[in-house]
């Protein structure tokens, strides 16, 4: 909580009273509605054009509704790829990716914000500092790196850095922990307890709501990383999903829009269904992220 | 005092992997792509010592390193700000007390978790000259002549613009965040005084969202910066004739096409000193025109 406001808009409610009237209300819901459109708009393309025939994708003007839709689409994209393959492949690196992200990055977290050492604040601001620096700049040397090791062509150069943290959820974590009053700990210190027991105990209980944070971000981003996939897969049985999806375009010339849409909206749904059930916990994470930045 | 060294200790032990790890991770690379930007290497055999040679040729004799850099720039100066205007924009609209607020934020946040391969691919389809929803949209409207946007040196740029202006949701949910924290007392104190609705969003409004602007515009540049390379592999292949060759499209190339470590290590040097100047001027620009409430600026 905290952080968002449980009164949405009060303080430009009240101006929407007094000053700009029912009127402006109208106003307001129709420029909303029409850029909501003009958001949704490519979505419902994708979804449209998904359950066409293939002939119908060629006309002009197009037809949005298309009668009886083609759900065997779906059925023919997921068969043009080893689309399941991809699929498992995706969520392994996502589970191990979320398991590793949630275990370092909440101890490291935890040793930012609630013990006291010496040059503390320092690695703090060089952990924070390692958020500058570009993909591209380490791409060559993390490459060097995982060819020395063997792992190119395996899942491992996607997941295993997990597990040594990562600067942004670090950062995330350490804010939430900061909110936690230090008397708990204290308390539990006087009781004999040790840093891990309190850590285990009565930190981590209390921060479900931001690990939940971590986790659905470190899926979404796993789940639609595009370059790391297409530097270190280098075999097709270990592609994820992202570069799956790329495939469909050169393998089969001339672009199948009626599958290659099908394909999408699998890949694109269940991002969004998982957004939906989790809009609240997203938002404030979101929050949290950008209030005290 | 001994029992609770040796419990800080048992702490140290399972926390230092993991930041040592990450500090590893980060700035082992970034010295290692250093050393090798000096060096001629293609990954197989070993590297040969060139001195400055890759630097020399990147900046005197690449024309694609000028070209990519302009792109990358292009998309960062138009982009960017278009983006942070109209987060914030649509974060004042939702902020106002209409009703279905919870539905329209969603459907503007929608796009940011898409994939950024299917909306790659999804707007390929779009921006179809004959048979893309944009341009049978314009015609629609009126329009006898439409660009063939991804297709054209002119409009391909314009294009990817237009594309990742879609995805301004994200910045927006932190905006909405950050006016839902304006203390309401501010505007019911300068309504008082006679404030116009262009003075309360002057004055009220947009000291005290400086800070969170401020935020999304400098991650903003930072991103762009490098961004554009999974919808320029996916949608153009960096064309045509190179007008959306972006600045990490042509590190890839370098690196995993042609396979010159060194040459794309120097190009990938450059635009790390690049995107730290940049920061480090709008931070210094920027920055006095932020109010912190706690330094004690502004009003």
């Amino acid at each position: 909580m905290g952080v968002v406001s449980k009164k949405p808009g009060r303080s430009w409610g009240r101006l929407g009273k007094r000053g700009w009237g029912k009127a402006s209300h109208a106003l307001i819901h129709l420029v909303l509605l029409s850029a909501a459109m003009l958001f949704l708009f490519p979505l419902l393309w994708m979804v449209s054009t998904s359950l066409k025939p293939i002939a119908e994708t060629m006309k002009i003007p197009p037809v949005w509704l298309y009668w009886p839709p083609q759900f065997k689409n779906f059925w023919d994209a997921v068969n043009y790829i080893p689309f399941l393959r991809y699929t498992l492949n995706t969520l392994i690196v996502c589970s191990l990716a979320i398991i590793g992200t949630v275990s370092s990055c909440s101890l490291v977290a935890y040793g930012f914000s609630r013990i006291k050492w010496p040059g503390r604040d320092i690695f703090f601001v060089v952990t924070l500092a390692t958020m500058m620096i570009p993909f591209p700049v380490i791409m060559v040397p993390l490459y060097a790196v995982f060819r020395e090791l063997g792992w190119i062509g395996s899942l491992k150069p996607l997941w295993a850095p997990a597990f040594f943290g990562s600067a942004f959820n670090i950062f995330l974590l350490r804010q939430f922990f900061l909110g936690i009053p230090n008397d708990l700990s204290d308390a539990a210190r006087i009781d004999g307890c040790n840093e891990l027991v309190i850590f285990w105990r009565i930190i981590l209980p209390l921060c479900k709501p931001v690990l939940a944070v971590v986790t659905l971000f470190t899926f979404i981003y796993h789940w639609n990383d595009f370059l790391a996939p297409l530097i270190f897969l280098t075999k097709q049985e270990t592609f994820t999903l992202s570069l799956g999806l790329q495939f469909y375009q050169s393998q089969h010339g001339g672009t199948q829009w009626h599958m290659l849409m099908a394909a999408s909206v699998l890949v694109v749904a269940p991002v969004i269904v998982l957004f939906f059930f989790t809009q609240r916990t997203f938002i404030k994470g979101i929050a949290l992220t950008g209030i005290k930045g | 005092m001994d029992r609770k060294k040796k419990h800080l200790l048992h702490f140290y032990l399972l926390a230092a992997p993991a930041l040592l790890g990450l500090l590893l991770f980060a700035l082992g690379p970034i010295v290692a792509s250093l050393a090798i930007s000096f060096t001629d290497w293609d990954i197989l055999s070993k590297p040969a010592f060139l001195g400055l040679k890759n630097y020399q040729e990147l900046l005197f004799h690449d024309k694609l390193f000028l070209k990519s850099l302009w792109n990358s720039l292009y998309y960062t100066i138009f982009g960017v700000p278009l983006g942070v205007v109209g987060g914030l924009l649509i974060a004042m609209l939702l902020n106002t007390k209409v009703r279905g607020i919870p539905i329209y934020r969603t459907l503007f946040y929608l796009p940011a978790v898409v994939p950024a391969v299917a909306s790659a691919v999804l707007w390929i389809w779009v921006f179809d000259p004959d048979l893309g929803i944009l341009n049978e949209s314009l015609r629609f409207i009126g329009f006898s002549t439409t660009p063939k946007w991804l297709a054209s040196t002119e409009w391909a740029m314009p294009a990817l613009i237009i594309m990742s202006l879609w995805g301004l949701g994200a910045g927006m949910i932190i905006y909405l965040a950050g006016l839902q924290g304006i203390p309401e007392h501010l505007y019911e104190a300068a309504k008082i005084d006679g404030a116009g609705r262009w003075h309360l969003f002057w004055h009220v409004t947009v000291p005290h969202m400086s800070p969170i602007i401020f935020f999304n515009l400098i991650m903003g540049i930072i991103w762009s910066l490098q961004g554009g390379f999974t919808q320029a592999y996916i949608m153009t292949e960096g064309g045509p004739a190179n007008s959306t060759l972006f600045y990490t499209y042509y590190i890839f190339r370098k690196a995993f096409e042609e396979f010159q470590m060194g040459y794309s290590s120097a190009l990938a040097w450059v635009l790390f000193v690049i995107i730290l100047v940049i920061t480090a001027l709008v931070f210094k620009y920027a920055r006095k025109k932020v109010y912190y409430e706690y330094l004690g600026g502004g009003s």
